[in-house]
């Protein structure tokens, strides 16, 4: 996993501006939605748009954007996974389902994860450290992996 | 009043030391309590399995002990439901006969070899050992005060409500359900207030091996997603619930597909939508949330909350749709008839047919749960003051469960674990109130700081400063009656409990027991008696017929194959039984041929007063034929022309046709003086001419006749109908109307 998410890194991260302080943040997709949405606003949906991924790499940590390109690669196995099954069918659909609820799954893990590890979070996680956070998420995500190849058959 | 009382007294590591360790001896002997509450039955009479359910529970036991894990998972039974066989490993929930398994080899290995059996029969006391120390963990996540947990934990241990599913001999998945449904709502309530995944992913564990051990796991799943959609609505949406939530989702529908018996159950049924439907709106929140972080504006605010809803609709719209198309299946008729109480009656009779399906009576919430039904009000009103995550968790719970509930007797087993928290919250803040001053010590100290209050506070000035003190009840009578009024309660409570258990729920259905008149005990013991005939009297592979109820006793305890059993998952075989129950014997000796049947038993109380036998459930055979064969079985012919189902002369002919009425009544007339054959159940006067059995013959009939076997005879030698072949041994051999010729045709072939 590790080893992955460190490739992806090397391939896809934007360039880090690094920042002690944390923001607000936000992701790609969110821009997209914003875009959308701020028709009202008086500033046209492209500078919103620009300022929000602007501000997104300036003010998240590297770890945050590590994960969050984790996570944005797990979306696009998982739409791939999705779209294959939609054209090609769902016969055995127990392989199906346990390789695309190992998305999910591990999407939402690591969603939890971000979550916990967000310095902005830290009253509403008193309790969990960085390091019991990223402990869980080893927890669950073995967890979840030993369900998956089970499953799969 | 807390803070002063921890001052007062047991202050210090000293004081949380000697706390702990009555906290271990109560807690101790709360568990010794409900195991020891469960045993009546054991001691009075023996230690064997009790009713039907838990005998097929234990067969498959003993063939998973026997044969080895694998070979239990792909298990076809062959001898059950005869000509079709049953695919036994997935169609069971395994974790009760898993459990029992492992605490055998377990303690095999810690060279300790106990029977099988007297490992099913103990699991239930066991457990509710295990019940009562879950329930105390999970009150006290409710409540502050430290005594809650430990009332919630012997309420839990001994309420009746419990004790009725888990004596020891129930060998029943709730047995171990129970246990199970409280932990995974402790871990679930330690998930949610700490936001942890790792709680989450216990939670998740435990609702796993919830799914494995009960099909009541599906209250779980849809009682997680309604709390937190109640949080979300109530605008208490964290990001605690969120990674809580979506661990115990991601991971627990993973976990409970792996059971066969549940399989792709959690995506395709209506029951598991509720929880997909909170997984999609918590990530659609959560998104939504991050980027209103991002953005702060009000206008933008607003128009995602119009998203948030706009997407919500339509996936509420989505599903509508896929469910009415038919992709995700609708609910089964036995959730159905939760929402709609009449559905069950009309459509499908066998569901009806059970008496744990029927709507609770006023009195059994008493019986059952004694002072905590209304203790369990004002705990719920509790909640409502003080409303942090966890307490809407109890509100929701005692809602939906509290309906449930009402609608099905057998549900009162899920209200019970609420019903003892919410009434432990309510007793300890009433005791925690009235308790403060008991010692002398705090007592004096707490006059002091009063009087010293009360000095101050005029001095300070103030109307409403100085009322503040005055409110309150400080008078020791005052207080040391309302907390003796509390304890007679509760000595109350703990006798009530008692002779419930004693009584009502004590009785193994397998024996019965009766007085006689000098006060001894006199036991009958039929049911074994006449199993233990099939068993050594009949060959290895003879096929039984019997009413759907006795099916599991038969594989049980008699080792024959079935037709018919307790799981009733082909209606069509149990309406051809009741078919051939039910019909002429012309009609219903074919039916047996073809199912190649070699011996009929049926239960017949008529002779002892036993109530629970065949005639009194016949009418439901012919409900359930007659939804298969409307043309052949008619429910009206067997009631009189006034409407009365009668046994003695007024029967109607196909009452007296029937096979059951004859197996039930054939040469029972031999019993009694001419012309004074009583039913003691009916309380009826029999027809002085007996029933005449011409295609099956009696085999054996028990000491007190309530069992009786008949054997089906093999075909004629001749040829001829068996009527026709009894009559001639009869001796009617009708000379004149054999030299007439009969209108005879032709023969082909």
């Amino acid at each position: 996993m590790a080893a992955k998410r460190n490739a992806r890194d090397v391939t896809h991260s934007p360039p880090i501006n690094k920042s002690g302080t944390s923001t607000p943040t936000t992701q790609a997709p969110a821009a997209k939605s914003a875009t959308s949405k701020s028709k009202d606003a008086n500033l046209s949906a492209q500078e919103v748009a620009v300022a929000m991924w602007d501000n997104y790499v300036k003010a998240t940590p590297q770890r945050t954007k590590l994960i969050d390109v984790f996570m944005a690669f797990l979306v696009v196995v998982g739409v791939l996974q999705f779209v294959y099954c939609v054209i090609v069918g769902n016969y055995p659909f127990n392989a199906f389902l346990s390789g695309f609820s190992a998305t999910v799954g591990q999407f939402v893990l690591t969603a939890s994860l971000r979550i916990q590890t967000n310095a902005e979070n830290k009253a509403e996680f008193e309790s969990i450290s960085p390091e019991r956070a990223f402990a869980d998420y080893v927890f669950g995500s073995l967890i979840l992996h030993f369900f998956c190849v089970n499953f799969i058959n | 009043m807390t803070v002063t009382t921890e001052n007062s007294y047991l202050t210090g590591a000293k004081g949380r030391n000697t706390r702990g360790l009555l906290r271990l001896v109560i807690l101790c002997t709360i568990a010794a309590a409900a195991v020891s509450s469960r045993l009546f039955s054991v001691i009075r009479f023996e230690s064997i399995i009790h009713e039907f359910d838990p005998w097929f529970n234990f067969r498959a036991t003993k063939y998973l002990v026997a044969n080895g894990f694998y070979d239990f998972w792909d298990w076809f039974d062959d001898r059950t439901w005869h000509p079709l066989g049953r695919v036994t490993g997935g169609t069971l929930y395994p974790g009760l006969m898993v459990t029992s398994g492992a605490i055998y080899h377990t303690l095999k290995a810690l060279t300790l070899p106990v029977d099988i059996r007297n490992i099913c029969v103990l699991l239930a006391p066991g457990f509710s050992g295990l019940t009562a120390f879950a329930t105390y963990l999970f009150t006290n996540e409710m409540s502050s005060t430290p005594s809650a947990g430990l009332l919630a934990s012997i309420f839990m241990g001994i309420a009746p409500g419990y004790i009725s599913r888990s004596v020891a001999g129930s060998y029943d998945n709730e047995a171990i359900a129970i246990f199970l449904l409280v932990f995974t709502f402790y871990l679930w309530i330690k998930a949610i207030k700490l936001g942890s995944a790792f709680w989450g992913a216990l939670c998740a564990l435990f609702y796993g091996y919830m799914v494995s051990a009960w099909g009541g796991y599906v209250f779980i799943t849809n009682l997680i997603p309604l709390h937190v959609f109640v949080l979300v609505c109530m605008g208490r949406f964290s990001s605690r619930v969120y990674v809580s939530y979506c661990t115990w989702y991601a991971l627990g529908t993973l976990a409970s597909m792996q059971i066969p018996f549940v399989g792709f159950l959690p995506i395709r049924s209506s029951e598991h939508m509720s929880a997909l439907g909170v997984f999609g709106l918590l990530q659609l929140i959560g998104f939504v949330e991050f980027v209103r972080a991002g953005v702060p504006s009000k206008q933008f605010q607003t128009l995602l909350r119009g998203f948030v809803v706009l997407v919500f609709s339509v996936a509420l719209g989505g599903l509508v749709l896929l469910t009415v198309s038919g992709v995700i299946a609708p609910w089964t008729g036995r959730f159905y008839s939760l929402w709609d109480t009449g559905y069950a009656k009309i459509h499908i009779p066998i569901i009806a047919s059970v008496s744990e399906h029927q709507p609770t009576a006023w009195p059994a919430f008493f019986f059952d749960l004694n002072l905590l039904i209304w203790l369990f009000p004002a705990g719920v009103y509790l909640c409502f003051l003080k409303l942090t995550d966890e307490q809407v968790f109890v509100v929701v719970y005692s809602i939906l469960a509290s309906y449930f509930s009402g609608v099905m007797v057998r549900l009162m087993l899920t209200l019970t674990p609420i019903v003892c928290v919410t009434a432990a919250m309510v007793l300890s803040t009433i005791l925690e109130t009235y308790l403060s001053m008991k010692s002398p010590k705090s007592d004096a100290e707490f006059v002091a700081t009063e009087a010293a209050a009360t000095k101050n506070a005029p001095a300070k000035g103030g109307l409403r400063s100085m009322r503040n003190p005055l409110v309150g009840i400080y008078t020791v009578v005052s207080k040391s009656t309302v907390v003796g009024a509390m304890t007679l309660y509760l000595l109350v409570f703990v006798l009530h409990c008692t002779w419930v258990t004693s009584n009502a729920y004590s009785s193994p259905s397998v024996v019965l027991a009766s007085k006689l008149p000098d006060g001894s005990q006199h036991i009958i013991d039929d049911y074994r008696e006449a199993y233990q005939w099939l068993r050594q009297n009949t060959k290895e592979d003879a096929k039984i017929m019997s009413w759907w109820d006795y099916g599991y006793q038969i594989g049980g305890m008699a080792d024959r194959p079935t037709l018919v059993d307790n799981n009733t998952w082909n209606n069509t075989h149990i309406a051809t039984v009741g078919k051939a129950m039910s019909s002429s014997e012309e009609v219903s000796y074919p039916i047996m041929r073809q199912h190649e049947v070699d011996y009929v038993l049926v239960v017949f109380g008529g002779l002892l007063g036993y109530s629970g036998d065949d005639i009194n459930k016949f009418l439901w055979m012919v409900r359930i034929a007659e939804g298969i064969w409307p043309e052949e079985v008619k429910e009206r012919d067997f009631f009189t022309p006034r409407g009365e189902y009668k046994i003695d002369h007024e029967a109607t002919d196909t009452m007296k046709n029937s096979l059951m009425y004859k197996m039930s009544y054939y040469n029972y007339n031999g019993l009694f003086p001419p012309g004074q054959a009583q039913d003691r159940v009916r309380g009826a006067r029999l027809p002085d001419v007996g029933p005449v059995l011409n295609s099956i013959e009696e085999a054996y009939t028990s000491e007190n006749w309530i069992i009786r076997i008949y054997k089906v005879k093999d075909l004629d030698n001749v040829g001829r109908e068996h009527g026709a072949a009894a009559s001639f041994e009869r001796g009617n051999k009708k000379k004149k109307a054999a030299k007439k010729r009969g209108p005879k045709v032709l023969r082909v072939e």
